[in-house]
């Protein structure tokens, strides 16, 4: 009980901290949006290749304005450094890595909230599909690359180059859950159904169970001083 | 003296498998000559995925023990894995262009061996990234745990892309004789050999840098 | 309270702790003094059960190195040369979230009289990032003895320290070892504290080299002691 209380606490400062500076979250949101806009600039948004590439264009945005908060995520324990206030009131070192999961998380998904409807209007696109399957995918997708991203963060923060360093150790690593993440989007926004895309969520799901347990049962090897 | 013996029996077992790769196998009916960087394509293949898989076990017996020797077995491995790798990446190619007709093909093999080697050059980059001694041998041991975790994940995710999307060209394998069999085999055992061979050195290397850190230590200390 | 037995520390290839042999009674007031990479820093990490040390023993209200010393990790309050504040909450909200992370009861009392203690319950509202240095350090000693440790380590606090935050940190101590906890505070500051502590300690190259009773010692004994053991500069 102890320790979803810390959980808690943990991501309830973490979100009231968000939400007096709104630091992340903005920069988040305009670099979603500014990316989203390079990306009609460089693919004519009438031609059907657009079409095609739609889903790919939603992840990559997600994921380069995803790197922009996970680069401030440990940032901001560095300050003063609190890091080590954490590591003096947690006896598991796993409440810290699930607590900054979930506020990455919440962040992620306010962020996505707000950039999957634009996209869908400056693209001009209809959801040939249901909007709960491609609301699924956004989730789960979203949580396996944060999973894997918080963790690195955590280990980027204590090099010298991390905001350099984080998007060249994650995104090799998160390749199977952005593959999976794109061709499910691909089919749901085509009009497929849960069979068609059933693969695709396994993939993502098997990625999900696994980089949520192993970094957690990591974590504490990572923030020994 | 262990490592020079394996040095001079690595060079003659290397020695022979480039005799039996020019010399004594026949040539593929239908690749030709070409498809005779398959036999070290292959071999560079094994000994990457090998090594990183040392890396992996290395990992978790630094982080275990945490002695320095694991760390050393695992940043060897590391380099020698990229180095293999990078071999793979290129003879891949070489071949892949006379028998496919085309350099590069996003089959799941390569992919996934293009991906990984992104992987270890990662792992080199956050070596690189860390002063500290020991901080260094412990990201690493820990990037070396999840990035080997994440192999088998990466190999299923393309192979179903791949699926979806129709392989231009076919890239399955061809018949292979007997003689083309006992080539592959002594390739691959000539290649473990040089992998362990490097090693050897590495470790060697490095416990001299040891040795010279703890000599300039305690000189300091005498003066 | 806290008893350590040839504790040792490597870190990579050079080693920090070459055997540390400490017992420390409840409600005992130790101070360290010793050259910079004496290992005192380490020391103390190692008995706030921060860092592993990589041999020998450390126990600590009976929990050992061997059977989860962590669970003492409630029972321990940090003051180190950084506040551990986060600069974009309020002083209340800060010692909510540390007091929450500790599960103290009756938080808010508590957070109030701890504020009072610092003198800063004026400010309690506001941002820690309006906050002038000294306020900041009198918040981050509440910070540490929100949740009412048994046993409080300090690192350097006196650096940096405007006067009144010395008077305030001085008070508190004096009011926290009263009640029978304990302290370890490593120092560099030979005028302040002396007159706090039980024991003072001096630790050089990762050893103990120095250990005596510190009552009737003066500040400039002590600076002499200091320097005729470990030679050289401060």
């Amino acid at each position: 009980m102890n320790y979803f209380n810390q959980i808690a606490t943990l991501v309830r400062k973490d979100l009231a901290s968000e939400l007096r500076t709104k630091e992340m979250l903005s920069s988040m949101l305009i670099f979603a949006m500014l990316t989203t806009v390079v990306f009609s600039f460089a693919f004519d948004p009438d031609t059907e290749t657009v079409k095609k590439v739609f889903p790919g264009i939603i992840w990559v945005a997600f994921i380069f304005a995803g790197i922009m908060g996970l680069n401030r995520s440990f940032g901001g324990e560095r300050n003063n450094d609190c890091i080590l206030g954490l590591m003096l009131c947690t006896q598991d070192r796993g409440v810290i890595y699930l607590g900054k999961t979930i506020s990455n998380l919440v962040f992620m998904y306010i962020m996505e909230g707000i950039t999957l409807p634009i996209l869908f209007v400056l693209f001009d696109y209809r959801l040939k599909g249901s909007l709960l399957l491609l609301i699924t995918v956004v989730l789960l997708g979203t949580w396996g690359f944060i999973a894997v991203g918080t963790f690195m963060s955590a280990m980027a923060v204590n090099t010298r180059n991390s905001e350099i360093l984080l998007p060249i150790v994650l995104f090799p690593l998160i390749v199977p859950v952005l593959i999976a993440a794109v061709q499910a989007t691909g089919i749901i926004v085509n009009g497929g159904n849960w069979a068609d895309t059933v693969n695709w969520f396994r993939v993502i799901g098997a990625f999900d169970v696994i980089f949520t347990i192993v970094p957690w049962l990591l974590f504490e090897y990572l923030l020994e001083v | 003296m262990v490592r020079k013996a394996l040095g001079w029996l690595t060079f003659v077992m290397i020695l022979a498998a480039t005799y039996l790769v020019f010399m004594w196998v026949p040539n593929e009916k239908v690749m030709g000559p070409v498809q005779k960087i398959f036999y070290f394509h292959v071999a560079s293949a094994w000994i990457g995925f090998f090594a990183f898989l040392i890396v992996f076990i290395a990992g978790i017996a630094y982080l275990s023990t945490r002695e320095r020797k694991w760390d050393i077995i695992g940043v060897s491995s590391a380099e020698i894995g990229v180095m293999f790798t990078t071999i793979v990446l290129i003879t891949g190619p070489i071949w892949a262009r006379p028998t496919w007709n085309a350099w590069w093909t996003w089959d799941p093999r390569l992919t996934t061996t293009l991906v990984l080697w992104f992987i270890y050059l990662a792992y080199l980059l956050i070596r690189s990234s860390i002063h500290e001694e020991e901080k260094k041998a412990r990201f690493s041991a820990i990037f070396g745990i999840i990035g080997f975790i994440d192999v088998p994940i990466v190999w299923f995710s393309i192979r179903w892309w791949r699926t979806i999307h129709p392989v231009v060209v076919d890239s399955s394998g061809f018949a292979m004789s007997s003689k083309m069999t006992t080539t592959l085999m002594f390739s691959l055992a000539a290649f473990t050999f040089l992998y362990f061979y490097f090693l050897s050195n590495s470790m060697f290397v490095e416990k001299m840098r040891t040795e010279l850190v703890g000599i300039k230590e305690s000189l300091r200390n005498r003066f | 309270m806290i008893t350590a037995e040839n504790i040792t520390k490597k870190i990579g290839s050079k080693t920090i702790l070459k055997g540390i042999d400490l017992h420390i009674a409840k409600g005992e007031f130790i101070t360290v003094f010793g050259p910079n990479g004496a290992g005192k820093s380490t020391l103390l990490k190692i008995l706030a059960i921060l860092m592993k040390p990589s041999g020998g023993t450390l126990t600590i209200n009976g929990f050992n190195t061997n059977n989860e010393v962590v669970k003492v990790r409630g029972q321990i309050g940090v003051i180190s040369h950084q506040t551990l504040l986060y600069d974009s909450l309020t002083a209340y909200e800060n010692l909510e979230f540390y007091g929450r992370m500790y599960g103290v009861d009756n938080l808010r009392e508590r957070i109030f009289d701890v504020l009072q203690e610092v003198g800063l319950e004026y400010a309690f509202n506001d941002p820690v990032r309006t906050f002038s240095r000294g306020m900041q350090q009198r918040l981050a000693i509440a910070r540490a003895t929100i949740h009412q440790p048994e046993i409080l380590f300090l690192d350097e606090p006196y650096t940096g320290l405007d006067q009144q935050a010395i008077e305030i940190l001085n008070s508190v101590l004096h009011k926290f070892n009263i009640k029978d906890r304990t302290v370890f505070m490593i120092t560099h500051n030979f005028e302040q504290g002396l007159d706090l502590s039980d024991k003072v300690l001096i630790i050089s190259k990762g050893r103990i080299v120095y250990e005596r009773k510190a009552a009737g010692l003066m500040p400039h004994e002590m600076k002499d002691v200091y320097i005729n053991t470990v030679g050289g500069k401060v």
